[in-house]
């Protein structure tokens, strides 16, 4: 049977209509629009669709529509605050963190729940932390680097351009 | 000769043009995009790995509500297609079978409705009665006599053979100091782009279609769809909106493209097909396995004499682009060194298997890991310094490979010297570490007109309006490797505008000039020739008014750079760009200023206008109880000609290692009966970010006559020496050769028990030989 559900997406009050086994993958991109968050596997294998759901990383893919009611969601297009794009954001661009970017909104997801819980993660827990983050691209290298750089961007240990 | 001091765009750390986009979830992808009344397809695929079509009922799925249509191989026009379109008997992919099926995962049917769900749900319903036929996966079976037919009329299935040859193979042969003969595999590859392959097509009443699709050429989509729905070329627009990933894998026109335009040129709606992760991995393309027997004679000083090379190639069941790998490992199983006489033969058989084709690298990487592993083995033979062997026959500027090819810059000699410098700093290594090293040379796009275009390879337009502001149009893909940032560069470099000066227009079939597409490294050197003529052609018609402005004795040149338009030996006089462009476009009645360029390779012998260089060294430790390979550092020293972008060229290294170091250790797509057995990222392993090592780069300066500003290939070319330098690296480390891919701790495993056993034999005999001791 479907199901009335309420979201917090990005500050915003959202009412679904959802049937039992959606997902919220397809409830942010296919009812709200909100197809910044990529599906890549659609099997919780690929990080794609990493959002922030009341404050800790989910592959959006294997959380049910239902499990999210009342549930606060943090999407890739909530991260900029109007023209001031975040600090990850920031660094992913000048340190070159992407590639075909299919991958990015996921991976800056992941690196912000990291750095909410841990502002001055090691290189090895940055690998870590994104480990369950798929990039055909880059070759992390240059990920690494850009949250990393993002880290001391929010520290204050790093100017913004 | 180096030009970087007076570039000012190229060389710089220019973030890419399109990251904005991509770091807010703004960017659309084709799989995010929905239009007015979309309906989703899905296609139903054959079970069976080789069978005859006896039936399809399609009632029962018709009936489910919500299908609007469900269409099979007898609703086509029963064409065949190919990329290889001047030999009609490669053009061998109906896409929607119409009698017979040849792998498991071949489309027999599309389905469109209202949702993915109900599309999906109306598959279980189409009841298909097949005729199971016998099968045959394995290459080498599959040339016997008594195999299976899997097309018609293609004798012991051989799709295509490939000869090269030059020299006096056999004659140089007999006159080497030592002669070896070694054997090797290499495995399949998935492209695993993140973006699965999608697009939406939508066919209107005017009878013309628009179609949106995650490719890597849409032109290739646009002439092979026209053939394929007998529409002509100019009545389909292709989109390509930003792609996530290609590496190869989105050259063939594939079945989410045709499926959706038939659909929809049935329903008059747009149909969006989107393929699922174990689509993308069984149903598409994938890296071609090779088995390689090389033949090796040198001198005992390490000169090399001779090579021959024969190959058995698995195709699958079409033909895509895999006859250019066949050809192109041949012809790279030569590089990077002066091989005198040489011989290939290579052959491409049909198995029924997910059909293979181009995959970053195209052929050489196979050639690379089987040819740099024998050249350790020779070295070790003839008790020479692997290093030193490949500096004595490496390829140097001018070369000419006979009958094939020119080389003219070449840094491999530079390479060498710069990695023996940096092994030689090296302290003595743990126990069970190695230092492997291989060599590569890798093309600048190819000189192949198989698809048989009478247009240019590349073209670009470039457009200047009153305000300045350029709007640069080219054919050229972006598929995430960086070519809309690295073209607009070229633009602005030639123009002497700022990056924000100009627009960039690309991937759109009926605005663009046409372009072949981003494949064999083509789109520095090809595309960016063409945007570099087009963007000179524009400022010659600029520098015509501002000539009348600044009235140059006639022994003076114009330019202009940093916007600022002056006599080219004295920069400080001039006027502004902005100024000329209106001047200019005032003095031509108000018509807006357009430069056209276009590129295609004449003269430059029989593969590529350039080739660029390189050598990787790749460290190792060997777990000796499990047989794991754990990489330590990568240092690679290569050249690309002048670096367009620092951050991009990077980046290509980076990701290059990444794919080419899973290609050596893990990522591997065994088939069980044409079955195949990870069709998921749980399954198919690939390196994460806690597993790839330190990388270090050794930039080697060159430049290159026939690219723009001297550019070359940058990126395919580095996913050529990993796997032969890995596997050279695990030789060094624990003293066993692995010679087939990918190399796996259990085949390490194998052969260091191997190796004690022969130890342990040889004890046993020394200790029988002389009883008395």
């Amino acid at each position: 049977m479907p199901r009335i559900i309420n979201l917090m997406v990005n500050g915003e009050k959202c009412q679904v209509i959802v049937e039992p086994a959606e997902s919220l993958l397809d409830v942010l991109r296919v009812k709200l629009n909100k197809t910044g968050t990529k599906k890549g596997c659609n099997e919780g294998d690929c990080g794609a669709c990493t959002v922030i759901m009341n404050g800790r990383p989910v592959n959006a893919c294997l959380v049910l529509a239902f499990e999210a009611d009342n549930a606060d969601i943090l999407t890739i297009e909530g991260l900029a605050d109007n023209a001031q794009l975040h600090p990850l954001q920031e660094s992913f661009i000048k340190y070159g963190g992407l590639q075909c970017g299919f991958c990015t909104p996921g991976m800056i997801m992941i690196a912000k729940a990291l750095l909410d819980r841990n502002p001055n993660p090691t290189e090895e827990e940055i690998r870590k932390a994104i480990a369950g983050n798929v990039c055909r691209c880059t070759g992390y290298v240059k990920i690494v680097q850009s949250i990393s750089e993002a880290a001391k961007l929010i520290r204050g240990e790093a100017a913004h351009e | 000769m180096s030009e970087h001091t007076e570039h000012s765009v190229l060389g710089k750390r220019i973030p890419g043009i399109d990251s904005h986009e991509k770091v807010s979830g703004v960017a659309k992808f084709t799989a995010d995009m929905v239009l007015p009344n979309m309906l989703y397809g899905k296609i139903l695929r054959s079970p069976h790995a080789h069978a005859e079509i006896v039936s399809i009922d399609v009632s029962k799925a018709e009936a489910l509500p919500g299908v609007k249509c469900v269409l099979t191989g007898k609703d086509t026009l029963g064409k065949k297609q190919g990329i290889w379109r001047r030999f009609p008997e490669l053009c061998d992919e109906e896409i929607l079978c119409r009698t017979k099926v040849r792998y498991i995962g071949d489309p027999v049917a599309a389905v469109a409705a209202v949702d993915e769900d109900t599309a999906a749900e109306a598959l279980k319903l189409i009841k298909v009665e097949y005729k199971i036929l016998p099968a045959v996966f394995d290459p080498k079976e599959a040339i016997r006599e008594d195999a299976p037919q899997i097309h018609n009329g293609v004798e012991m299935n051989i799709n295509v053979n490939r000869h090269i040859e030059w020299g006096d193979v056999d004659e140089a042969f007999q006159r080497c100091d030592h002669v070896r003969e070694d054997y090797f595999y290499c495995d399949s590859q998935a492209h695993a782009c993140m973006e699965t392959h999608c697009a939406i097509s939508s066919f209107g009443y005017d009878g013309k279609l628009t179609i949106w699709a995650s490719s890597q050429s849409p032109y290739y989509v646009q002439v092979l769809l026209a053939g394929m729905l007998d529409m002509r070329e100019g009545d389909i627009r292709v989109i390509k909106p930003y792609v996530g990933g290609g590496f190869g894998g989105k050259l063939s026109l594939d079945a989410a493209e045709f499926c959706s335009a038939l659909l929809s040129q049935r329903l008059y709606r747009p149909v969006k097909i989107v393929f699922t992760r174990e689509e993308e991995f069984s149903a598409t393309k994938r890296r071609t396995p090779m088995y390689y027997a090389l033949k090796l004679g040198a001198t005992k000083d390490g000169k090399i004499l001779a090579k021959e090379a024969r190959v058995i190639t698995e195709g699958g069941a079409y033909t895509s682009m895999g006859a250019t790998a066949l050809y192109l490992t041949g012809f790279f199983s030569s590089f990077p060194y002066k091989i005198p006489n040489y011989r290939y033969d290579g052959f491409r058989v049909y198995t029924n298997t997910e059909p293979t084709s181009a995959m970053r690298g195209f052929g050489a990487p196979q050639a690379v890991f089987a040819g740099e592993s024998q050249l350790d083995m020779m070295a070790h033979d003839l008790g020479i310094d692997p290093m030193e062997m490949r500096k004595i026959n490496g390829m140097t500027p001018n070369y000419t490979v006979p009958g094939q090819a020119q080389i003219q810059s070449c840094g491999l000699p530079e390479c060498l010297t710069a990695m023996n410098k940096f092994l030689k700093k090296r302290d003595k290594l743990p126990p069970n570490h190695g230092i492997g090293v291989a060599s590569y040379g890798f093309m600048s796009g190819g000189i192949f007109n198989w698809i048989d275009t009478p247009y240019a390879f590349s073209a670009a337009i470039v457009k200047i309006n009153v305000d300045g502001k350029v709007d640069l149009f080219t054919g050229a893909t972006d598929s995430g490797q960086g070519a809309n940032t690295t073209l607009t560069m070229i633009c602005a470099e030639e123009l002497g505008v700022k990056m924000d000066d100009i627009r960039l227009h690309i991937g759109d079939t009926a605005l663009c000039p046409v372009d072949l597409g981003n494949w064999g490294s083509r789109t520095t050197l090809m595309n960016g020739n063409a945007v570099k003529l087009a963007a000179a052609d524009a400022k010659r018609q600029l520098l015509e008014f501002a000539s009348y402005k600044l009235k140059p004795n006639i022994v003076y040149d114009l330019n202009i750079k940093n916007c600022f338009v002056h006599f080219t030996d004295r920069p400080e006089r001039g006027i502004s760009y902005y100024d000329v462009v209106r001047d200019a476009i005032r003095g031509k009645e108000g018509n807006t200023i357009i430069g056209r360029g276009h590129y295609t390779p004449h003269g430059k012998g029989m593969v590529s206008p350039a080739y660029s260089f390189g050598v990787q060294a790749v460290e190792v430790e060997v777990d000796t109880e499990t047989g794991q390979v754990h990489l330590v550092e990568v240092t690679t020293a290569h050249e690309s000609g002048t670096v367009v972008n620092p951050i991009g060229l990077e980046g290509q290294l980076e990701g290059a290692f990444h794919m080419a170091a899973g290609y050596a250790l893990m990522e591997d797509m065994q088939m069980k009966d044409g079955k195949l057995q990870a069709n998921n990222f749980r399954d198919y392993k690939l390196l994460l970010a806690p597993d790839m090592p330190k990388t270090n780069i050794l930039e080697i300066d060159t430049f290159e006559q026939e690219g723009p500003f001297g550019a070359k290939e940058a990126g395919e070319g580095l996913t050529n020496p990993t796997a032969g330098a890995i596997a050279n690296a695990v030789y060094n480390a624990v003293g066993v050769r692995i010679t087939t891919l990918p190399i796996t701790p259990e085949k390490v495993l194998k052969a260091l028990e191997e190796k004690k056993q022969k130890k342990h034999e040889a004890a046993m005999e020394a200790r029988v030989e002389s009883p008395a001791v």
